[in-house]
């Protein structure tokens, strides 16, 4: 057996020493770095990253609050497969991003644009619309579930003189998720319109005059030259609000919480209710709901990476010549 | 890029007459829509009880009974002003704890050269594309193994460090001039004592912003706080009003009180320090 002599010992610190940097100085403010990143850093691992490492793992076990882990391979995932539960809460939330994305998008989109002419009260508006974004989502789901009330809520009234005024809205399983998108629409749109507005501030000048003098109409101009100069602005968006649609949580528990939550026969459930009601419910299943949470996870995590493919080829940058 | 958060320069060219018009009846139908919820929410706060079933609807209360229904909601709650303080605790302190964590780490990543930075500056971000849901079920466990459940450590400090506020205040950092802080080492400060006295004052703005979106997702945090606290004592405001929508019996015009009562702060703040929300958002793109 080789003992390392005290050179060798010598010669491997001072090469440990050397990745911090070679004089001490730069050793110094090399230290001082990591001492500054140090409480952020340990503490995101450990509330953060050291979870979901571990998330990954249980979702293979068989584990709830009162036995101990056994690890059953990829059982969860076969229930999932057959769990007609499963299956009904993930189309409720596919169905949901169908309605809130474009929705939500073609809105604010079209509020940006009116505001981003030169009238009077922009800013004024501005606030308006940006309202629901500052409140609470359980706050506004309240609110909502009163506007939505049989007979005696708003959309009843305005309803009344074409004869659906007596609609229920939160109970009725073709109806319920009408309400929750109203609600998640209502509250996104101010979001993605600063954003649009701050896309829109960025299409230069220059390009409108140049078109302009070619002749082009507002349409065309629009069509030709705000809509590819907005379109990292765009894509930006279209992933935050489908990434967001899929997590789609409070509205749910809140607005069916007066009749059944997730809706009559599950018709309001979402991914994230049901990953709530199994891993926090009677059953306390944290292996299952693991899984669950393991589905959602590959879902946002495929469209992130779709939508940064797609934009590679769809996205015009400025830096790019053309 | 801040100036043209605050005052929205509109495009340059005049807008025919018409077009004027229609955008004023589309922008105003837009304003009323949105806006009419709050109007519902404070005018059946203020309705007595045989009111709220009224055909036709009525939106200035026939009899006014704000204080009445006041009083019910603390009849009825009569731990509201906690759940208030319980809100405005965690909501101070994961803001207060991720202004030490994240601006000292932000620092650090802008400024100091460590073996592994770029690599732990990537996984940080990384963070920021996973969803809570994805692994919340293992943050409860790991809460529950350190016996913080249904404690404000809980409720806390999980909040208390943020990859996002890192991303958002490095960014700010890295625009601060470099001489300034250099100037201040040739004088003998101590890094800690530059990040204090040079980089902090001088980001204010984006200390803002960062400040209110804080707040405000704190504030209005629903899912976690619903996990983790189970004794009224540490009920944050959503998770009291979600027990009270959740007892089937409680009126609307409660409800719509207490909803209003949670709210208030939030508005309150946005509309003295708007600028900073827009700001941040236009800065970031990231909030949810």
């Amino acid at each position: 057996m080789v003992t390392p002599s005290p050179l060798s010992s010598y010669q491997a610190m001072s090469s440990l020493l050397n990745l911090f940097g070679k004089t001490p100085l730069t050793r110094r403010r090399a230290l001082w770095g990591l001492l500054l990143i140090a409480p952020n850093t340990i503490g995101l691992f450990l509330f953060f990253g050291w979870p979901i490492l571990q998330s990954f793992r249980i979702s293979f076990y068989e584990w709830n609050a009162f036995n101990t882990p056994r690890f059953v391979d990829i059982e969860n995932f076969q229930r999932l497969y057959d769990d007609p539960m499963f299956r009904k809460a993930l189309t409720n939330t596919l169905k949901l991003v169908g309605f809130v994305v474009p929705l939500e998008m073609g809105l604010s989109l079209s509020l940006a644009l009116l505001l981003n002419q030169r009238l009077r009260g922009r800013i004024l508006f501005r606030t308006i619309y940006f309202l629901p974004v500052v409140t609470s989502t359980v706050a506004a789901s309240i609110v909502w579930t009163f506007v939505f009330q049989r007979r005696y809520g708003l959309m009843a009234a305005a309803l009344e003189p074409f004869g659906y005024g007596d609609l229920n809205w939160l109970v009725d399983p073709d109806l319920v998720l009408f309400p929750i998108v109203v609600v998640t629409v209502w509250q996104r749109i101010g979001f993605d319109m600063v954003l649009f507005l701050a896309g829109l501030q960025n299409v230069p000048r220059v390009l409108h005059e140049a078109a302009m003098i070619d002749g082009a109409n507002r349409w065309q101009r629009f069509r030709h030259v705000t809509l590819p100069m907005l379109s990292p602005t765009t894509f930006l968006i279209l992933t935050l609000a489908t990434i967001s649609s899929f997590q789609i949580f409070d509205q749910v528990y809140i607005m069916t919480s007066r009749t059944i939550r997730g809706g009559v026969g599950g018709s309001a459930r979402t991914l994230s209710l049901y990953l709530y009601e199994s891993g926090f419910g009677q059953s306390s299943d944290y292996g299952y709901a693991s899984a669950i949470a393991f589905i959602l996870f590959m879902i946002i995590l495929g469209i992130t990476v779709l939508q940064l493919i797609a934009q590679r080829r769809w996205v015009y940058y400025e830096t790019e010549s053309g | 890029m801040s100036k043209a958060a605050r005052d929205i320069p509109p495009s340059y060219e005049r807008v025919p007459i018409p077009l004027q018009m229609i955008s004023y009846v589309l922008l105003f139908l837009g304003a009323a829509i949105m806006l009419l919820p709050f109007v519902w929410m404070v005018s059946t706060a203020c309705k007595p009880p045989q009111e709220l079933t009224h055909i036709p609807v009525t939106f200035i209360p026939e009899n006014q009974v704000c204080r009445a229904n006041l009083d019910g909601l603390y009849d009825r709650v009569p731990l509201f002003n906690r759940y208030l303080l319980n809100s405005a605790l965690t909501t101070a302190g994961r803001t207060l704890g991720q202004l030490v964590t994240c601006s000292l780490a932000a620092y650090g990543f802008a400024r100091f050269k460590f073996p592994g930075r770029n690599i732990l500056f990537a996984l940080c971000l990384a963070l920021l594309m996973v969803p809570l849901q994805a692994f919340i079920i293992q943050e409860f466990i790991l809460i529950n193994d350190l016996g913080w459940r249904d404690t404000f450590y809980a409720l806390i400090v999980p909040g208390t460090f943020s990859a996002f506020a890192l991303f958002l205040l490095r960014q700010a950092f890295l625009q601060i001039p470099i001489e300034l802080e250099e100037a201040a080492m040739i004088d003998g400060a101590n890094p800690l004592q530059i990040l204090i006295y040079i980089t902090l004052p001088l980001s204010v703005p984006a200390l803002a912003a960062f400040g209110v979106i804080t707040v405000q997702a704190a504030w209005n945090d629903f899912l976690w706080p619903l996990i983790v606290s189970y004794s009224p004592e540490t009920r944050v405001l959503p998770v009291g009003l979600s027990f009270l929508i959740g007892q089937r019996n409680t009126p609307f015009n409660l409800l719509m009180m207490g909803s209003f009562l949670g709210t208030l702060p939030m508005l309150i703040l946005f509309i003295l320090l708007q600028r900073y929300f827009i700001e941040g958002i236009s800065m970031s793109g990231v909030k949810r």
